[in-house]
């Protein structure tokens, strides 16, 4: 099994046309051929795009979300909107019912963010980010941008804040011959659509998922709730071995590290206190981001 | 993006935020001009830098007995000597560091006769995904110190964002500051407008720190520090117009031109890493082998080999830099590309200095075989670990 996304999900993409919404929807078709069924474009409906590696792969351009999703079924759509009109593609994509919905983009105002997410509560869909890598369950499917080549189907899952410290983690624990269900990122935005809590309870819950990798990063105190899930979560007799990191020990208060959630502030949400709450719910933290396949292991060897 | 203080009160004053009258001045020539626009029989001379902690801060050429970064005059001569005094010097405060900041500009006020000091801000709450009010009746202190000892002080209070600050919200928050009589309308007023130009303006934090009540009863924002978000920075000109690039690093502005995120860190080993998290990490494992990171550098996703070449010339130009690790797991960031932009510049600003580059992810083969085919000295890393103990061990032995 797998959480999230598998060999089923039909994928729209709102951004299709554009030069990363185009790159990454080939690498999707590649990948064992995830089902990209449709883009979407105001101006551009009724016009369809052709891959530019597969002369056969074609999609449909509807004009809007809604007409795409009644016209394939589709139960996904990833976002490559510029972020000025990213937030308003993330509303678009709640309002037709969109079950999963991942947006790609970096740099969505803040305050774009309040508002989707006021809506969002209201609604039944799932967002995945902004800000993030997407969702890979190996050989079956990937939306995003997460490189294929890396993963290996197999038994660990792998949640993370960080795009390319999810790709560390997928990487390692593919030399390590353990494999992921599935790997997710949920973004380093200060304002998203899914946290840590959600995704761990899918993997507790996911029987292939034999262990777990939570990569956080200072800002915040998400890993510090999802430490508390954690240990009540155990409490009731659910828990799964798991290995963590947290980036940006060395990182100076008051600065944004790049992502726009990752700043130390206030004295809050410094890595050390993540770290010992983690630990505290029984992660095993590596000190390394090199090492987190070799962590995973020694835990699982007990 | 931080403002100053004087420009922040500009901007809440638009929205019918109660300030007091004040003039700022960028000479010591400018000031008795300046108060006289004033009523008097008190002014306040307020250093405008970017960091808090003014008042208590020390002047590095005064010694350690002048007087702060924030000080009273009690005549036009007083304003003078104070202005000429803090002009052109640097102010180290706890938020500065100890390279302090130069003070070229001063904001002279109206003095105000203070019977309570409050704090105030708002800011997203992560938790809730909404902003918020963070007040307290102690203000006009670290209010970090206050969370410490006495986090029962403090009260937050997140707003919908379809309702706006609502009259109930507002009498919480009237409540919470213990406001009475004039000062309880004046809060009423007050809270929502504060609430509207956060939210119009895209700010990132609003602290009014203190807000005070006067002897009459009144409110007024005596203090008052404003950061935008970077992102929404595109639909306000008139906020970008307010950057004072006096106040930032160098290398800083030059990275900001390219879109590039870029933290100047004080250690020797320059790092250009695509993704916050594995440029985060990468200062981690950098530390974690015995050495320091030069800066935080996240080329991004999706970096044209301009940005690339760029990057790295920035990364260069720190006189400080013993050694450069490019760390790079392709995503949404092509190989290629971050080879292409290494060779490019290293051609146009040369390499005085070890480099080590680790290539992982989206077009692997062909950015190794870029590096490998184009003769330069570059350190070929297998992996993060790999990549972290060559460029500190080839720092090392270059010392």
């Amino acid at each position: 099994m797998s959480i999230l996304v598998n060999k089923d999900t039909k994928v729209i993409v709102q951004g299709l046309t554009g030069k990363t919404g185009t790159f990454h929807t080939e690498q999707a078709l590649a990948y064992y051929g995830t089902k990209m069924v449709a883009g979407v474009h105001p101006k551009k409906g009724g016009e369809s795009w052709t891959s530019g590696v597969d002369a056969a792969a074609s999609l449909p351009i509807f004009a809007s979300v809604g007409e795409a999703k009644e016209a394939t079924g589709a139960d996904a759509s990833v976002i490559y909107v510029p972020p000025a009109g990213a937030g308003a593609a993330i509303i678009e994509a709640i309002e037709a019912e969109v079950p999963l919905i991942v947006c790609i983009t970096e740099g969505i105002p803040v305050a774009d963010m309040v508002k989707v997410k006021a809506r969002l509560e209201k609604s039944k869909s799932r967002l995945l980010g902004p800000n993030c890598p997407g969702v890979l369950t190996p050989e079956e499917c990937k939306i995003g941008i997460m490189p294929g080549s890396i993963f290996k189907k197999g038994s660990v899952g792998v949640v993370s804040r960080s795009g390319t410290l999810t790709y560390e983690a997928v990487f390692q624990t593919s030399n390590a011959g353990l494999g992921q269900t599935t790997a997710v990122g949920i973004g380093g935005d200060p304002v998203k659509g899914t946290e840590f809590i959600d995704i761990l309870e899918m993997f507790l819950a996911d029987d292939a998922t034999k262990s777990i990798i939570m990569i956080g990063e200072i800002g915040g105190s998400a890993e510090e709730e999802a430490a508390q899930f954690l240990k009540d979560e155990a409490k009731k007799g659910r828990s799964k071995p798991m290995a963590g990191f947290i980036a940006g020990r060395t990182a100076p208060p008051g600065r944004t590290m790049g992502h726009a959630g990752a700043v130390i502030s206030g004295g809050k949400g410094g890595a050390e206190d993540k770290i010992a709450a983690m630990e505290e719910a029984g992660i095993r933290v590596s000190p390394s981001p090199a090492k987190l396949g070799e962590t995973l292991l020694e835990v699982l060897k007990g | 993006m931080n403002i100053h203080e004087y420009q922040a009160k500009e901007v809440l004053k638009a929205y019918g935020a109660p300030v007091a009258k004040g003039v700022a001045i960028f000479s010591a020539d400018e000031a008795e001009a300046a108060a006289k626009q004033l009523p008097g029989p008190l002014w306040v001379v307020k250093s405008q830098i970017h960091a808090g902690g003014r008042g208590k801060g020390k002047f590095k050429e005064l010694g350690p007995d002048a007087k702060g970064g924030v000080r009273l005059a009690f005549s036009l001569d007083e304003v003078k000597s104070h202005a000429a005094e803090m002009l052109g010097n640097t102010l180290v405060t706890k938020q500065t560091g100890a390279a302090g900041k130069v003070v070229n500009r001063l904001y002279i006020e109206d003095g105000a006769d203070i019977e309570r000091e409050l704090y105030l801000s708002i800011l997203v709450d992560r938790t809730v995904g909404r902003p918020a009010f963070v007040v307290s009746t102690e203000g006009g202190m670290d209010i970090e110190a206050v969370a410490e000892e006495t986090p029962e002080k403090i009260h937050t209070l997140p707003i919908d964002p379809d309702t706006g600050v609502t009259e109930a919200d507002a009498a919480k928050l009237c409540d919470a500051l213990e406001l009475t009589g004039v000062a309880r309308e004046d809060g009423m007023t007050l809270f929502p407008i504060l609430h509207k130009a956060f939210v119009e303006k895209d700010m990132s934090l609003l602290e009014v720190n203190p807000l005070i009540v006067m002897k009459d009863g009144r409110l007024r924002v005596l203090d008052a520090k404003v950061s935008f978000d970077g992102n929404a920075l595109f639909r306000h000109p008139e906020i970008v117009e307010l950057r004072d690039i006096t106040e930032e690093d160098e290398k800083e502005i030059e990275a900001s031109k390219y879109d590039l995120a870029y933290v100047a860190l004080e250690g020797d080993i320059g790092c250009m890493v695509n993704g916050a998290g594995l440029a985060m990490a990468t200062m981690d494992i950098i530390k974690l082998y015995g050495a320091e990171p030069a800066n935080f550098l996240d080329v991004g996703g999706g970096a044209s080999k301009e940005k690339v070449t760029a990057a790295f010339k920035i990364i260069t130009s720190d006189p400080n830099v013993k050694g450069i690790l490019v760390n790079i797991f392709g995503g949404i960031m092509r190989c290629d590309v971050i080879a292409e932009g290494v060779l490019a510049a290293v051609k146009e600003v040369g390499l005085q200095v070890p480099l080590v580059v680790r290539l992982e992810g989206t077009n692997v083969e062909l950015g190794k075989k870029i590096i490998s085919e184009s003769g330069l000295n570059v350190i070929a890393a297998d992996d993060l670990d790999d990549a972290a103990q060559k460029i500190v061990k080839a720092v090392k032995e270059a010392a």
